[in-house]
């Protein structure tokens, strides 16, 4: 019979318990910990917070963790307003960014873990190279036969403006991609909700002229159709946009140029 | 050991651009302490002041400029931002900038405070993101080799001369050293010096410490904004240019208070002027339900038709509703004052020179200067994107026309036992604790009225303060992204940074633009039309030192709107 056996680090053990206190608003805050420098495998150590002594958002509890209790802890946060990205991870079982997140919206203990299906680098923080290299490779910057008028700005009717809504708000944040069962088994090869919405902005933008070379470069049974419409990534965006839609017509265009 | 010709230090606006710019000449890195779409610029609501429309001019641009710097702009270098700005903002349109657009398709364009002309573009009110993500998209296709997540720790420099870099490689765990015949600082700002800001948690003016350590001169650091509109309760960013489209003021007796102060120019009155009025009315007690904030109204826009402001808004409506549970097209917005700005920072030139042979800087970090004692809405953007064009261009060229630079292995085997010792520390003092006895202290005693006791005060605990930081303690005592040790690095930037702000505050017996003292109300030309230098001497002491402003057409004149 074959052997089968388990990636390293894949059994997350169950941590301490860190630090108790006494209130009438205590939560309960397990956090995925992982040190690259130790051969330990990862495990959830139990924080608990007085929730009158900290600020709305889930971001608020892990800075108080961070600040008051265990300064070893790890993950990235920086804008604490949902611009800049940093702090998209897994909290109850859904990926988010704990800035905007509020505490309340949750019932009992908040389980928080690091993007799913990334490398981590430690604790909550994933590596982001390969997702950042999949944006590269689709060359998202204006490509033009055109040469752009010397001293003026070229010109775009609100309505071509328009059908960029929906398309350049996303802060590559990642929540989308690594919610995403296809490419938690394709990663290496489809594109994933993000970056395909990233494609769908040059490709609605009137100023561009390479939309066949675009459709070209998606026309591939993996970096394009593996999308199953399975949903989840407009399910989790935090942004409110809908990675989906945008793939879904991508898929059109690549259906109406053959007709 | 990494070897480039030009390394950037930053990814924001400036950093980019430059980076952009130079690698038209010469080898170019970008080193970032986040990945570069992270970075602060990409907070910015407002836009870019530029001057595209036939009936507006340079000269106007320029009069507004140097006026809303309260005379301490340095005009020949205002005159060369107000004329290339224009250039600057079309680039960034051929980069594929998604912007408002007129019913012809042009840049659509607003009014922002202090400003004669309505010639701020913008993209809703998300145009640092925009901008962020479109230059993010260029330097892509160019070919600058990217390091995020690396943070500089020293600028190794000899005799006035750059020499390399020291990095933390925060997700190899590793302190490096970084060859290059060139460095720019982009740092940006040090918000996180004050317990109520709207900057993000990175920006701990590593940029500015390390150049003042490398033997720059940082200039005019005694001017902080304070914008006039945050929310109250988390200090995030309400844009400007909500009152750029006609959002009212209010204090507890719903009256525009405004009108009492400057009724020529209302609630686009230049930053400072606002803060002011605001602290004002929140002193005399006309805050609402007498807690430390006023009213924003820009439900009357909506309901009258004007705008539809969740669309026009989008960025401070979510902003609103999540943080503050209002929802702007019905309700008023909680609104204070809180640091925003920087228009001190490294002395710098209009190509970014700073005196140091091979070191440059621009963007928020530099002075240039083109804010002088305040700078006006729309004013920052378009500075990092001039002036890191212009940067990326005299930094690539001096690349092309210079050797590498031989290295001083004292000095890194020094910075690497530096670190070592700090990681080995146990002492009992944690940096959480004193950055935010240091930010409370700033807030209260360093913000926008300011005087004698309240500075020295600020000064002499500063300095206790400092005395404290060898005792604390590193419990992360792993290599990977240890953002225990990264969090002391920052805090020592930010308490060094603390002291040169109150230091040059406490000196400057005047009031100008951002910087107001109540014991000293009046701006003083005879004695205090002059910038603020402050280096770092050997033997750890610093050094005050002044330099004139440059004055072109503009006679410093009494500032009144």
């Amino acid at each position: 019979m074959a052997e089968l056996k388990l990636p390293a680090n894949s059994i997350v053990k169950k941590g301490k318990t860190v630090n108790h206190v006494e209130g009438n608003n205590v939560r309960k805050f397990s956090v995925y910990r992982w040190d690259p420098d130790t051969d330990e495998n990862p495990r959830t150590d139990t924080y608990e917070i007085d929730l009158d002594q900290c600020g709305p958002m889930v971001l608020d509890a892990l800075l108080k963790i961070k600040n008051e209790i265990d300064p070893t802890i790890t993950f990235r946060r920086s804008c604490r307003e949902g611009i800049c990205g940093s702090c998209a991870m897994n909290i109850n079982g859904r990926n988010t960014l704990a800035c905007t997140k509020a505490i309340a919206d949750y019932d009992g203990e908040i389980k928080i873990f690091p993007l799913p299906h990334l490398s981590v680098v430690k604790d909550l923080v994933p590596d982001l190279t390969h997702f950042y290299g999949q944006l590269a490779s689709i060359q998202p910057w204006i490509k033009t036969e055109t040469a752009a008028p010397p001293d003026r700005e070229r010109l775009q009717s609100k309505e071509a403006r328009a059908k960029l809504d929906g398309l350049y708000e996303c802060i590559l944040c990642a929540c989308c991609s690594t919610s995403c069962p296809s490419y938690w088994w394709n990663s290496e090869r489809y594109l994933g909700p993000a970056v395909l919405l990233q494609a769908h902005r040059w490709i609605q933008d009137s100023r561009d002229e390479a939309l066949g070379e675009r459709l070209d470069e998606l026309e591939d049974p993996f970096r394009l159709y593996r999308c199953h419409t399975i949903m989840n990534c407009t399910n989790t965006c935090p942004k409110g946009l809908n990675p989906a839609k945008a793939i879904a017509e991508i898929k059109q265009l690549m259906v109406k140029r053959q007709l | 050991m990494l070897s480039y010709d030009v390394v950037i230090i930053g990814g924001g606006l400036a950093g980019m651009r430059a980076a952009i710019e130079a690698a038209k000449y010469a080898r170019v890195a970008l080193l970032s302490k986040v990945y570069p779409t992270r970075s602060h610029s990409g907070a910015a609501q407002g836009g870019l002041n530029v001057v595209i429309n036939e009936n507006d001019s340079w000269q106007s641009h320029m009069f507004d400029t140097v006026k809303g710097s309260d005379y301490l702009a340095d005009q020949d270098a205002v005159e060369t931002f107000c004329k290339e700005a224009p250039q600057a903002m079309y680039d960034l349109d051929h980069m594929g900038l998604i912007f408002d657009r007129t019913e012809d398709g042009h840049l659509d364009q607003k009014f922002t405070g202090g400003a004669t002309f309505p010639r701020n573009c913008f993209g809703g009110d998300l145009s640092g993101h925009k901008i962020l993500h479109t230059l993010y998209e260029q330097l892509l296709k160019s070919n600058v080799t990217i390091h995020n997540e690396f943070t500089v720790i020293k600028v190794l420099t000899e005799e006035k001369a750059f020499q390399g870099l020291m990095v933390y490689d925060l997700k190899h765990g590793q302190i490096e050293v970084v060859r290059a015949k060139a460095a720019l600082m982009a740092t940006g700002g040090y918000g996180q010096v004050f317990l109520r800001t709207t900057n993000d948690a990175i920006n701990t003016g590593d940029g500015m410490a390390l150049a003042l350590r490398a033997g720059a001169s940082l200039q005019d650091m005694e001017f902080v904004q304070f914008h006039p509109t945050t929310l109250f309760g988390s200090n995030l960013l309400v844009s400007e240019t909500l009152r750029g489209d006609g959002g009212w003021l209010l204090n507890s007796d719903g009256e525009r208070f405004m009108s009492r102060y400057v009724p020529t120019k209302m609630e686009l009155s230049p930053r400072d002027i606002v803060s002011r009025c605001i602290q004002s009315e929140i002193r005399e007690g006309r805050g609402i339900d007498g807690e430390d904030y006023v009213h924003l109204d820009v439900a009357h826009l909506h309901q009258s038709g004007t705008f539809d402001i969740m669309k026009r808004f989008p960025q401070v409506s979510v902003i609103a509703e999540k943080f503050a549970g209002i929802d702007i097209s019905k309700q008023r917005l909680p609104v204070q004052p809180a640091q925003h700005y920087s228009m001190g920072g490294i002395m710098a030139n209009v190509d970014g020179e700073t005196g140091i042979k091979g070191f440059f800087a621009a963007g928020e970090c530099a002075c240039v200067s083109i804010h002088g004692a305040n700078r006006l809405g729309g004013n920052s953007l378009i500075d990092a994107l001039v002036f890191g064009k212009r940067t990326g261009i005299s930094i690539g060229q001096y690349a092309a026309e210079n050797t590498m630079p031989t290295l001083n292995n004292e000095q890194q085997q020094q910075e690497r036992q530096r670190i070592a010792s700090i990681m080995d520390r146990s002492g009992q003092e944690s940096t959480p604790h004193i950055r935010k006895e240091l930010q409370t202290l700033m807030s209260a005693d360093v913000g926008i009225y300011r005087d004698e006791e309240s500075l020295s005060n600020a000064l002499s605990t500063i300095r206790q303060l400092k005395r404290k930081l060898p005792n604390v303690g590193i419990k992360d005592k792993s290599q990977v992204f240890n953002t225990d040790l990264l969090g002391y690095l920052e805090l020592e930037y930010l308490v060094e940074l603390s002291e040169i702000i109150t230091l040059g505050a406490l000196k400057r017996r005047e009031s100008r633009g951002s910087h107001f003292r109540k014991d000293y109300p009046e701006r003083h030309d005879e004695e205090w039309l002059k910038h603020t230098l402050v280096s770092l001497q050997k033997d750890g002491e610093l050094m005050i030192d002044h330099k004139p402003v440059s004055i072109t057409d503009l006679t410093p004149a009494e500032r009144t709107y």
